[in-house]
């Protein structure tokens, strides 16, 4: 059946800021669906609050929103675009919970759109538990015995060890085991509170059971395919994003494996999606075979790239040639072109998935994998066997794996047995390359895809004289190294590939679009090691080695790179070293005569106490050579010094820490002699919390020019004088008017996407003319001009995923994810920047307030403002005090530390009472403080909970003074500052 | 112990011996099989040959007498990138399998996918490449070769008499799976050797031409008895016993350049426009011609998966409806038979 003829535009919604559960994938799914979509002819409108996207591009889609994902961020901009259509199965959870509220609330029919790739109905049925319990049980299947429950009085009769499992929540959250009625019990009351309708199921646990999962796209024809199985080495009990997993499935002889397949296919058909990709999850017993059908997504999902890029069947592009009319057989196989997308891939090799975690920033989170996922990356390594997959993952990590898993099937347990040894091979010996082409070398396939291995025949080695480029990519997603570096790295390769290169891409992060065989001329899908890249431009003989787009990755490989032989493209590695080597940057900035906090290195923590008496308190203590401000530390007195140097190794940096700063960080380019300033963006948070945590601004807000000019200076003077050929990232603080530079990147930052949405200029694709020979006055840039619009950039925490973590901004990054707008006013950003960020700020109701002894000066100010848009104020004693002394009328709430019969705020919080809390955490680490008690109550419960005064005020002023702004596309915001520059 | 598989053409792959000692000879070919090693170790239409599996590891979860497709192995040796063990390898030494393990598959199919399937030997300790290479030449080509009655049953035999259909099987190379297959959708099966007269079977609600080895081509009394049985009763042909239908009607086969043989081959069903997901092991196919009555196509290079011949009562097909291993996706075609006898 051809393309539907009825639709011309359709409109895509992304899955938002990244979550732990909710990643890069669906960039990658919803790449691939635009293109298909716009090769189809088809008007499209994508909405996505995620500015690092490749998808939120203005190039990729005809009109792109940056807007809130909620009903009212959706639904203004489908009254203004009117689509025939909306597609809701590349955006994750996030898309399907809105494509069925856009239902409920009758926006959908209102306007006359349809959902395509799945209804309603096939949502409610993958999604409520006793439909899709029912779906099961009519293909003749079983899930796990259970009850729905709605509320703590219906656990009479239940069994324990049992699983309890919130509805419509994104990877599991918010679900957990119980052993005992107890546990049972409590689970049951947090699962509750996460799920959006307050229905939990509790289910027959059937944890250490082997757990499958397979991969099927189905067309309107009824048509099936597997496209992959996936088996998990954590069994059941482990959420399979945290699980090591390897595809194909490994333990199952074919009459089981058949058995699932027929279960899936039946599964697909009972629950009735029409056309796409599902994802279902089994458990079954290794002794008996028996078999429970767990879950499934009607939709594309992180188990859909990994199986993606594990087959090179691009499920997200087929599923949405799919949605649009086409059935399997008369969609082509890219990597053959000659064979259909009906004919299931055959692997000659194996892959395996390795997640990778944070544990180490939330100090105090429960480190036990459960039912809830916490991971918040993945790296996929390639091998012919499955020991050289699983070590290539391991490679792919940057980090040791700490991996005990309960009752690993004895199959993989033999196999590991040579994990040692194939390391040292792999480190060693030479490797060869062979092709993925899906069809395990049935069909002749020009593929561009490929993996490395020993001892075979190097499978169609590069030919022609192009010259070429190698970019690395940032490897697996991790906090403070996210899908940003794979937005610059996909337009670096754009970038090149215009420029006449041959752009080849090396990564192991099977999330992203970078890993995506149509976005470069060649991938690599290889770990990012010394080994591994080396080898691969041995192969490759590029004109130049690109490390500036990947994070901190590919510059750990520099010096080896250059030691090789080979030519590191734009900013030489010696700037990087300067820019990060403390002393010579010290003495750069010296001799540029500009300042910085005092500051001092120590090795031991004497020195580092002395080092803090000179430089005078507070002082922030870190290791060099950090990005994401891992163990990162402000500390008032000597023995939070002392105590902060023990969790760290190795030199240790000990900086004046500038309270009360502004902080400022500012995107640059630099040809070696020029640069231009292309975003300046100031913090909300003031210093002392992560820039990758604080929500900033673009352009400053309150900055008077001659500082902004004194800025544009500093970051005219350091370019140069590292030597930066590309893009910079300067990090400044404002105190008064004295600017202070914290530190420089010589490389693209965390921002750079950001920036180049809300300035319309593509800083990567500039950075990559530059680092080709480029000069800045060739590249017909805008005039430096800050922008008409504000746009902002909020942060979005993953603390509800680490229960026993203080959810409180620090200098240590903890953020997953990020998301961007755009207003005409700054009250208007701020506001729909909250909503975006999924914390919609209250417009009324009771504020309680609780802040640390610095803060105390300024709380009445911000207190009036509450009190003035008609908050009523709540405080415990000594604040109600000092506000009541300020002329304010405040609630006494007592502490939870307090004795006393009255509701504690903890308690206040939980029973909804309270609507926003502010609660600026005092100095040093106190666990189980009321604080820290309160800030998890609010957590919990769902209240947003502001931890600095300064992010306080400007949710006052949000709230004052947002206003209903017209909804505007990417496309028109970028016209609106070319006018602006124009005028 | 060191082997080596060696292919007529010269080309020779080094790897390891893991399974019987000695050499073997045969036709060298690939299936993309993901699992079902056993299975296909032991389908009789692997007689003759050397196969090689392009699943990366291969024996992973052992072996079990149940899934056996026959009573003996068939593949001459077996070919992997990484055999596992140790059930899957005393398996091959118990059963007589010559086998390789550490062979650079890939670059082996790859090569039999440009230059075709071709006779090869595998050889284990030292050899005398020379030798070796001139008995592969000396061996007889796949095509002209008749080889069922190496694989058919020598005597009937009754599999069940219980059912709501009778039906007779021509065993060719008949693989286990599909007599299963047959007897749980209901019906009471007899077999018979691939020289039984038409006289004998015409007298069952249906006929089933099973699978078998090699080229249908010679095959020429095979060929003249379903021509006599076409029409007096219900036929079912598979696999071989398609190719088998479609010269008894006139219509010609050939030999493919390296075969189907995997669990993946989407088909289409021209009556319903759905795709099924198959089994396939085949080398030779029946081309197309101007009298259509095909039913099936191959979704990968278009050539004859199922004919109905309906005046003569008769349909088949080219994929295996009973899989073992593969998908289930065409079952209902033994399914749907037998259904139709008994009705």
């Amino acid at each position: 059946m051809p393309r539907r003829t009825d639709l011309d535009s359709i409109c895509l919604i992304g899955s938002g800021p990244i979550v732990i559960g909710q990643a890069a994938e669906f960039d990658y799914a919803g790449c691939q669906a635009l293109k298909v979509l716009r090769e189809e002819g088809f008007r499209t409108i994508v909405v996505n609050s995620n500015p690092a996207t490749i998808m939120t591009d203005p190039g990729f889609a005809d009109r792109t929103y940056l807007e809130p994902l909620d009903v009212q961020g959706v639904t203004a901009v489908l009254e203004r675009e009117r689509p025939d259509a909306l597609l809701p199965t590349m955006g994750g959870q996030i898309a399907l919970n809105l494509a069925r509220a856009l239902h409920e609330e009758g926006v959908l029919d209102e306007l006359g759109i349809e959902l395509i790739g799945a209804d309603v109905d096939v949502i409610s049925r993958a999604e409520d538990r006793e439909l899709f319990k029912a779906c099961v049980e009519r293909a003749g299947l079983r899930v796990p015995r259970s009850r729905i429950v709605t509320s703590l009085d219906e656990l009479g009769g239940l069994q324990t060890p049992a699983v309890v499992r919130p509805a419509f929540t994104l990877g599991g959250h918010g679900s957990g085991f119980a052993e005992n009625r107890d546990q049972l019990r409590r689970q049951v009351e947090r699962g509750l509170s996460e799920s959006p309708i307050s229905q939990v199921l509790v289910e027959e646990s059937v944890r250490g059971w082997d757990e499958f999962e397979l991969e099927v796209v189905r067309d309107r024809a009824d048509n099936v395919v597997i496209v992959c199985s996936i088996e998990n080495l954590d069994p059941m009990g482990v959420h399979t994003g945290d699980s090591i997993t390897v595809a194909p499935q490994m333990t199952l002889p074919d009459e089981a494996y058949q058995q699932l397949r027929d279960a899936a296919i039946a599964i697909v058909r009972t629950v009735g999606v029409d056309t796409g990709g599902s994802n279902i999850q089994f458990a079954r017993d290794r002794v008996t075979g028996e078999m429970r059908v767990i879950e499934m997504n009607p939709r594309v999902s992180r188990s859909s790239a990994l199986a993606s890029k594990a087959t090179g069947y691009p499920i997200a592009k087929v599923a949405a040639k799919l949605a649009v009319g086409y059935t399997l057989d008369e969609i082509p196989n890219d990597l053959t072109g000659t064979t259909p997308a009906s004919f299931e891939p055959a692997l000659d090799y194996v892959v395996v998935k390795i997640p990778r975690f944070a544990f180490e920033k939330f100090p105090g989170a429960d480190r036990t994998l459960g039912t809830q996922m916490k991971a918040v990356g993945e790296t996929m390594g390639i091998g012919r066997t499955f020991i050289e997959a699983f070590v290539k993952a391991k490679r792919g990590l940057e980090g040791t794996l700490d991996w005990s898993p309960d009752n690993l099937h004895p199959w993989f347990e033999r196999e590991l047995e040579q994990a040692e040894i194939e390391e040292v091979r792999q480190r060693t010996e030479t490797p060869v390359y062979r092709r993925i082409d899906s069809c395990a070398g049935e069909v002749e396939a020009a593929s561009n895809y490929y993996y490395s291995t020993w001892g075979e025949r190097d499978e169609a080695p590069p030919l022609g004289t192009t010259k070429r480029v190698v970019i690395l990519g940032s490897g697996p997603n991790r906090i403070g190294q996210g899908i940003e570096f794979d937005y610059c790295c996909v337009h670096a390769v754009q970038t090149f590939r215009e420029l006449g290169y041959e752009a080849v891409m090396v990564n192991c992060n099977p999330e992203t679009v970078s890993t995506d065989y149509d976005t470069s001329d060649r991938l690599y899908f290889e770990p990012l090691d010394t080994e591994a890249v080396l080898a691969v431009c041995e192969r490759e003989q590029p004109e130049g080695v690109v490390i500036q787009f990947g994070g901190q990755t590919p510059l750990k490989l520099a010096r080896a790179i250059e030691s090789a032989g080979h030519r590191i493209l734009g900013t030489p590695f010696d700037a990087v070293d300067l820019a990060e080597d403390r002393e010579r940057f010290g003495r750069l900035l010296d001799a540029l005569g500009i300042a910085c906090p005092e500051w001092g290195i120590a090795r031991t923590p004497d020195e580092a106490v002395a080092t803090a008496e000179r430089i005078g308190y507070p002082v922030l203590v870190r290791p060099s050579y950090v990005l994401g401000g891992r163990a990162m530390r402000v500390c008032s007195g000597p023995e939070a010094v002392a105590e902060a140097f023990r969790g760290v190794h190795g030199p240790t940096l000990v900086d004046r820490f500038l309270d009360h700063a502004i902080e400022l960080d500012v995107d640059a380019l630099c040809d070696g002699a020029e640069v231009y300033v292309a975003a300046v963006m100031q913090h909300v948070e003031e210093a002392g919390v992560h820039s990758g945590d604080s929500a900033c601004v673009l352009p400053p807000q309150s900055i008077d020019p001659a500082t902004l000019t004194e800025i544009g200076d500093v970051v005219r003077r350091l370019g140069p004088a590292l030597g930066v050929v590309g893009l910079l990232n300067v990090q400044l603080a404002v105190v008064g008017s004295d600017v202070y530079v914290l530190e420089v990147n010589p490389r693209a930052s965390r921002t750079v996407p950001f920036a180049s949405k809300a300035t319309g200029v593509n800083l990567v694709a500039a950075a990559c003319r530059l680092a080709a020979g480029e000069l800045l006055a060739e590249l017909g840039l805008p005039p430096e001009q800050a922008p008409r619009q504000v746009s902002v950039k909020a942060a979005v925490l993953p603390f509800a995923r680490f229960p026993g973590a203080d959810p409180v901004l620090g200098p240590e990054m903890r953020s997953t994810g990020e998301i961007m707008v755009s207003a005409s006013d700054l009250a208007t950003a701020l506001a729909k920047a909250e909503r975006a960020a999924g914390r919609p700020l209250p417009s009324s109701g009771s504020v309680f307030l609780s802040v640390r002894d610095d803060d105390k000066a300024v709380l009445p100010d911000v207190a009036r403002a509450f009190a003035a848009l008609g908050f009523r104020l709540h405080a415990t004693a000594g604040t109600a005090e000092a506000l009541r002394a300020a002329g304010l009328e405040v609630a006494d709430v007592r502490k939870v530390s307090e004795a006393g019969d009255a509701p504690t705020v903890v308690d206040l919080i939980r029973r909804g009472r309270i609507d926003l809390v502010v609660n600026t955490p005092g100095g040093g680490a106190e666990p189980r403080s009321d604080g820290y008690l309160i800030r998890e109550a609010a957590l919990v419960a769902r209240v947003p909970c502001i931890t600095t005064i300064a992010a306080a005020t400007a949710a006052t002023r949000a709230i004052a003074d947002a206003r209903v702004d017209v909804t505007l596309s990417l496309q028109e915001r970028i016209d609106v500052e070319a006018d602006a520059r124009a005028a | 112990m060191s082997g080596a598989l060696l292919l007529e053409d010269g080309t020779v792959y080094a790897g390891e011996s893991v399974g019987a000692a000695g050499s073997a000879f045969g036709e060298a070919v690939f299936t993309t099989s993901m699992s079902g090693y056993q299975e296909i170790a032991t389908d009789p239409s692997f007689e003759a040959q050397i196969v090689c599996f392009t699943a990366p590891m291969v024996g992973n979860y052992g072996t079990d007498p149940g899934r056996c497709e026959s009573r003996r192995p068939h593949a001459r040796a077996v070919v992997m990138r990484e055999a596992r063990g140790p059930g899957w390898l005393e398996w091959l030494r118990e059963n007589g399998v010559v086998a390789l393990t550490g062979i650079d598959t890939r670059s082996l199919v790859l090569h039999l996918r440009d230059r075709g399937v071709m006779g090869a030997a595998v050889a284990t300790g030292p050899y005398d490449e020379q030798r070796v290479l001139a008995e592969v030449r000396a061996q007889p080509e796949m095509s002209g070769t008749a080889l069922v009655r190496d694989v058919s049953t020598r005597e009937p035999y009754t599999y069940t008499q219980r059912g709501r259909a009778r039906v007779a099987v021509v065993d060719y190379g008949c693989k286990r799976s599909i007599i299963r297959r047959l007897a749980a959708a209901g019906a009471a099966i007899d077999v018979f050797p691939h020289d039984v007269d038409a006289d004998t079977v015409a007298k069952y609600d249906g006929v089933l031409l099973s699978p078998g080895p090699g080229d249908p081509a010679p095959l020429e009394d095979e060929v003249a008895m379903v021509g006599q049985l076409l029409g007096r009763t219900d036929v079912l042909g598979v696999c071989l016993g398609h190719q088998l239908i479609a010269r008894a009607i006139g219509r010609t086969t050939f030999k493919l350049p390296f075969g189907h043989r995997g669990a993946n081959h989407p088909v289409l069903e021209h009556r319903s426009r759905r795709v099924l997901v198959t089994a396939q092991n085949h080398g030779f196919a029946v081309a197309a011609a101007e009298d259509d009555g095909v039913t099936h196509a191959s979704l990968y290079d278009g050539t004859v998966e199922g004919l109905a011949l309906p005046q003569l009562h008769a349909r088949s097909t080219q994929f295996h409806p009973e899989a073992s291993p593969g998908p289930h996706d065409a079952q209902l075609v033994l399914e749907g038979w037998v259904a139709g006898l008994a009705a």
